[in-house]
């Protein structure tokens, strides 16, 4: 390729290396927050891409790929690393360098890797980071020698800090103005086991030749391990840092939420006030400001759920919660991994979703997607302090339990269970040909997480969420403030007026539906705005019943149904909400993050399964047992 | 510059990594995937070990295990850690 403007034609880097060797930090530092999350068409992989210039003006694109140890492709993630590198991935372009990522101070496994790209004739250009953490240690590593050795070059680096980043960036544009032609790809074969070993032992003999290694290992990590990863300690360790994390979401975020609720609601109010009242009033106010205003509260949750996973995750806890937890989740044919995202669905399933992200494995991260839905959300909260204090009496029970208390931990055993026995059963019918993937997975050593990344994580997630509010979230709120608004109620109606509209039409058809679960009209009205919230149902009930006052009035909701309902259909209605397939953003974030619409309606029509069928079986209990 | 025994000289202390205790040191023998029960099966459990680093010749030490039933294991493999199930260590021969 001859020289042609360097400010007009792109270059293309990738990042390839071990997990934990530091490309994301590297990724990072080199494009700050011009990045763009995404999803690979098709599959349940994350796409990083970012940009930078180079000192020479050099626009350059470059690729956080998923690590790995080989070219093996052994999930989809890895599969995704290696077709990138060899070119073959369908719009993708092929990289014009590979940056391949080393652990300064752990090279065996990466310098392995090394080799094995070099087999691929790919442009290869070997980054030697975390430098500071090796001299540190007393690691002192022949960088020519090793250059040679390898016969690629190799410059040293330091993610977290910006000296190693500006080499790399002058590095980029003197590779890029004598660009050799390159023949990558064709005819590359997976290495065979004897390869492996072979290039296992080259790899092991460049080290002996180019690097001395202290005696002493990093005891820092071994003493911290001593305690974290110990069989009781460890354990409780795990508890308290979940309980802080929680105490975290549900208090420190309470504040926010509020500030954020009462914001949408003044706004609300204040267009009420300035404009007319009629269709573009109630447009604005109920579907827009509304609709929107109540997922977007949950925007402080999400940013401490992420810094909490961001921050462990940078420790290297992470990798030891998965070692603490993979044989009580194993026991539900679940990966160690799984454990996190589920805890965090507790929140909300949405962000819960999106931390799935850290199970490459692609199957394993599809079940915990399926079942993070029935974690018990903080949505339900509201729903289900509702029916338990008009229904359930606040008596004391066995001298000491609060009764109401205890049917509310009742339901949230019931989610976890429900969602342990799905994953059970997911595993069994969907995948029973499918080899569970193996454990094995390397524990880095504790390291100190750098703000900057944490701040750009955290960024790109929050910002993530909004723009799904700003699109999936927003068209859906919009239709169902239609099906509640139209057509509008005759001039002289009595009752509210959402009783003439199409959700009331809809309402009123699917009741022989929902008879059986002692579902009236009203609840099932209820039930069609509730989907853009699960919390909306309270509201909405309230409105079916023409109850003024919205959540303040809960408690004159609650009095309402007390009188209105039988016990039988409180409990069916809370047996319902367990499973409550009725949560239009998890659905829109799920259909994203496994990048197909199959998933997404597989996921409403099970809930929807489960709950009818939970709700059928309370109802005729309760009912045989006289409370109907 | 070990050299390995080979299979006929099995030396006397040869035993599973997956059926050592904690605190065991020893040296990879030699990886036998051919294992009941394992998540992957023969060549690509192997392959998946030598990528961890599992090769022969190799120093490892078990340093932790899990409080059910001792699964899984945190093994010290040269200079890295490697957490593992014990039925996936089945396949690692050492002394
Ligand atoms: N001291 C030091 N820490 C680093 C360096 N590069 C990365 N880290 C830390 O290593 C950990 C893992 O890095 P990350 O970029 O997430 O690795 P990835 O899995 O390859 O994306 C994080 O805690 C980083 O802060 C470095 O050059 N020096
Ligand atoms: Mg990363």
């Amino acid at each position: 390729m001859t020289h042609t403007d360097v400010t007009t034609e792109r270059f293309h880097l990738a990042l390839v290396g071990a997990p934990n060797s530091g490309k994301t930090s590297l990724f990072n530092a080199l494009t700050g927050s011009r990045q763009k999350v995404a999803n690979y068409a098709g599959v349940t992989v994350e796409r990083k891409a970012g940009a930078f210039v180079t000192p020479a003006g050099r626009q350059v694109t470059l690729l956080d790929l998923p690590g790995t140890y080989s070219l093996r492709g052994r999930s989809p993630d890895e599969e995704i690393t290696r077709d990138v590198v060899l070119g073959k991935r369908p719009g993708e372009a092929a990289p014009d360098l590979v940056l391949c990522i080393a652990d300064a101070t752990n090279l065996r496994l990466t310098l392995r890797l090394i080799l094995e790209l070099k087999r691929t004739g790919r442009p290869l250009l070997v980054v030697l980071n975390m430098f500071d953490i090796a001299q540190r240690r007393g690691v002192s590593i022949d960088v020519d020698a090793m250059s040679a050795a390898l016969g690629v070059p190799v410059i040293t680096s330091i993610a977290v800090k910006k000296a190693g980043v500006e080499e790399l960036r002058h590095r980029t544009d003197e590779f890029a103005t004598n660009m050799p032609a390159v023949t990558a790809g064709d005819g590359w074969t997976p290495l065979g086991l004897s390869e492996m070993k072979t290039l296992q032992r080259e790899a092991d003999r460049i080290i002996r030749e180019t690097v001395t290694m202290p005696s002493k290992p990093d005891t820092l990590t071994t003493r911290v391990d001593a305690v974290v990863l110990h069989p009781v300690a460890g354990l409780v360790i795990l508890a308290l840092i979940l309980f802080v994390m929680f105490q975290a979401v549900f208090s420190w975020a309470q504040p926010l939420m509020e500030l954020l609720s009462d914001s949408f609601g003044a706004l609300g109010t204040l267009v009420a006030q300035v404009l007319p009242e009629g269709i573009i009033q109630s447009f604005l106010q109920n579907g827009l400001i509304a609709g929107v205003g109540s997922v977007l509260v949950f925007l402080p949750q999400i940013i401490i759920i992420f810094l909490f996973i961001l921050l462990l995750e940078d420790f290297g806890y992470m990798a030891r919660a998965a070692f603490l937890m993979d044989r009580v989740m194993g026991g539900a044919g679940l990966h160690g991994r799984a454990f996190i995202p589920l805890l965090s669905s507790f929140a909300c399933a949405i962000p819960g979703i999106m931390a799935t992200r850290v199970i490459d494995n692609r199957r394993d991260r599809l079940t915990t997607i399926l079942i993070a839905p029935l974690m018990t959300c903080s949505a339900r909260i509201p729903v289900y302090t509702l029916i338990i204090s008009a229904f359930i009496p606040a008596e004391t029970v066995w001298g000491w339990v609060n009764l109401q208390g205890l049917v509310m931990f009742g339901l949230y055993i019931a989610g976890i269970g429900s969602a342990l026995a799905a994953s059970f059963v997911i595993k069994f019918f969907m995948w029973r040909d499918y080899q569970p993937a193996p454990f094995m997975l390397e524990l880095p050593d504790y390291k100190l997480p750098r703000l900057k990344s944490i701040a750009i994580g955290v960024y790109t997630r929050a910002k993530m969420f909004l723009q799904r509010a700003g699109t999936t979230i927003l068209s859906m709120m919009i239709l169902i403030w239609f099906l509640a608004s139209f057509p509008q109620a005759p001039a002289g109606a009595e009752g509210p007026a959402i009783n003439y509209s199409l959700a009331a039409i809809i309402g009123h058809a699917l009741e022989p539906f929902f008879a059986p679960l002692g579902f009236n009209w009203q609840i099932t009205v209820a039930l069609i705005p509730g989907m853009a919230a699960r919390e909306v149902a309270v509201g909405a009930l309230g409105t079916v019943y023409a109850i003024e006052g919205g959540k303040e009035a809960a408690d004159a909701i609650g009095q309402a149904l007390a009188s209105k309902w039988s016990l039988a259909t409180a409990l069916s209605f809370l047996a319902w909400f367990i499973f409550a397939p009725q949560c239009a953003s998890t659905l829109a974030v799920i259909r994203r993050e496994t990048g197909s619409t199959k998933w997404m309606v597989v996921t409403f029509l099970y809930m929807f399964a489960l709950a009818y069928v939970a709700s059928l079986i309370t109802y005729n209990i309760a009912k045989a047992a006289g409370l109907g | 510059m070990t050299a390995h025994p080979t299979a006929s000289e099995t030396s006397v202390h040869e035993l599973r990594l997956g059926n050592a205790p904690r605190g065991f040191i020893g040296t990879i023998v030699a990886l036998q995937p051919d294992i009941a029960g394992a998540a992957e099966s023969g060549h690509e459990l192997e392959r998946h070990l030598l990528e961890m680093g599992f090769t022969e010749g190799a120093r490892v030490e078990i340093l932790h295990q899990g409080a059910i039933q001792r699964d899984p294991i945190a093994v010290r493999v040269d200079n890295i850690t490697i957490a593992v199930r014990r039925r996936e260590a089945m396949a690692v021969v050492v002394k």
